[in-house]
């Protein structure tokens, strides 16, 4: 490793473990696709139908894909000891768990959101609508990534972590959840939808400056556990 | 001494096993008395003498169970979250164990304001359950609730089990104001709001005063619970201390 600045180190290393399990990275995508897909088929293929469910389904597929991908973050260094080591060192345990999580991010929440107009599109929604949800997802699934990391942190070595973790987090997207589908339901009727816009921005930079550290305590209390 | 000192040293009193142990059993007795008390005032004022409401008639009187449980859904979030920040600060254990029972405790009154609310609304809404924004919180509390107890229960060690939980009641506290704003925004976006029983600040004085009397008894009521069970978290968690081994061999 030749970068001197450890935040640089920590997420090109992530990057390149990432990339170097691709069919990992390619699972969360999958499924965000396969679970917006079934709807059509549970509900109605209306047109008329599709374009009113389409941004909630879309934003609860994008949330579950990202709570899905979650699972994995801190586990590998969790089980081989290197989050010990992580913490240990000089440098500060929350810029580099943030390093860690812009990481997690290109790799599952970068490509959903990629993909998200052709899903649009699926679902029958207008340009200018597609638009908007790009908008709200790019604004909105980091968010997601960062409160999800601390329930991550919080239940990482326990037997029933999945349950539990989905049972924490939930709750605390709701915001996120309620602001980037009612963009895209403003959008879908013509109403203005820059205040959404800007509300998901404003808690996007809270979740920026407040999580890591909050990240960084819970996975010492974890680490001290085992 | 002046009065900063003395805030100390209540402070390291109160974090005293022992001092709290005895503390808490003279309090006890009384506050049992008082809740007993105001709970008998207030459903006696609110459910024999209070006038019958002008539209809702005698349906409205589950006012008196409905709105001290709503009321202390929140207040007890709130304790939980202030000693869950003394507790990850200072370290002082007694605060782990008041947040740690009155998760138990808010979750039970949440749970009651969100059954008595759909009790009330069936009669006079017609359905147990609209999305309306102040149940939606109420059930999002809820879920906040479950997850700290669920987090804590799943960890055996007690003391990181405290610190977990710390940090996850925290990061509620913080989120509770976000998320409650955003469900007030959204239901003023989706649907009117709902007819509020609680617009005309103009009560009558008969209802008024066994509704407080009733919010008092409840939050006593809380003290009460929270003192049994502290209590009987400390005699367990220092079950090797020389106070505990006294107080068993000479009684």
């Amino acid at each position: 490793m030749t970068h001197s600045n450890p935040f640089v180190a920590m997420l090109f290393r992530d990057l390149r473990i990432a990339f170097r399990q691709r069919a990992e990275i390619m699972l969360p995508v999958i499924f965000f696709v396969v679970v917006v897909s079934l709807f059509p088929l549970a509900i109605s293929p209306d047109p008329t139908v599709l374009k009113s469910i389409g941004p909630g389904v879309i934003w609860i597929a994008a949330l579950l894909s990202i709570l899905l991908s979650l699972q994995s973050l801190f586990r590998s260094d969790f089980n081989d000891g290197s989050m010990e080591q992580i913490l240990l060192s000089p440098f500060p345990g929350s810029l580099l768990m943030l390093a860690r999580i812009i990481a997690q991010w290109c790799v599952t929440g970068l490509p959903l959101i990629i993909i998200s107009p052709l899903l649009g599109l699926l679902l029958h929604l207008d340009a200018h609508v597609i638009w908007v949800l790009f908008i709200s997802l790019l604004l909105g699934v980091p968010y997601l990534n960062m409160v999800g990391a601390i329930g991550v942190a919080l239940t990482i070595g326990l037997r029933q972590a999945g349950a539990l973790l989905s049972l924490l987090v939930l709750p605390l997207y709701v915001p996120v959840l309620i602001f980037g589908s009612n963009a895209v339901i403003s959008a879908a009727n013509h109403l203005p939808y820059n205040g959404q816009l800007l509300w998901l921005a404003a808690l996007l930079v809270i979740a920026t400056t407040l999580s890591p550290f909050v990240i960084s305590s819970a996975l010492r209390v974890s680490c001290s556990y085992r | 001494m002046s009065v900063k000192d003395k805030v100390w040293l209540w402070f390291h009193r109160m974090a005293s096993p022992a001092y709290f142990y005895n503390l808490a059993g003279q309090l006890l007795p009384w506050s049992i008395v008082a809740t007993t008390t105001l709970m008998l005032i207030g459903l006696i004022g609110g459910l024999v003498f209070a006038p019958a409401d002008y539209q809702q008639g005698d349906g409205f009187r589950i006012i008196y169970v409905h709105v001290p449980s709503a009321w202390m859904s929140m207040f007890v979030y709130m304790v939980m979250a202030v000693n869950s920040a003394i507790f990850l600060i200072w370290h002082i254990k007694l605060s782990d164990i008041v947040a740690r029972s009155s998760a138990v405790i808010g979750a039970s009154f949440t749970f009651l304001a969100l059954i008595t609310g759909s009790i009330w609304g069936k009669p006079m809404w017609g359905t147990w359950w609209v999305w309306d924004a102040r149940l939606t919180s109420e059930l999002l509390l809820l879920f906040l609730y479950l997850g700290y107890i669920g987090l804590r229960s799943a960890i055996d060690d007690r003391r990181v089990a405290g610190k977990a939980g710390s940090i996850l009641a925290l990061v509620g506290a913080i989120n509770i104001p976000i998320i409650h704003y955003s469900v007030v925004w959204w239901n003023t976006l989706h649907q009117s709001a709902s007819v509020s029983k609680f617009d005309n600040p103009s009560i009558e004085l008969n209802m008024l005063i066994p509704l407080l009397s009733m919010a008092l008894a409840f939050k006593l009521f809380y003290l009460c619970i929270l003192l049994i069970n502290s209590r009987s978290e400390l005699l367990e968690q220092e079950k090797r201390s020389q106070w505990v081994k006294e107080l068993v061999t000479s009684s």
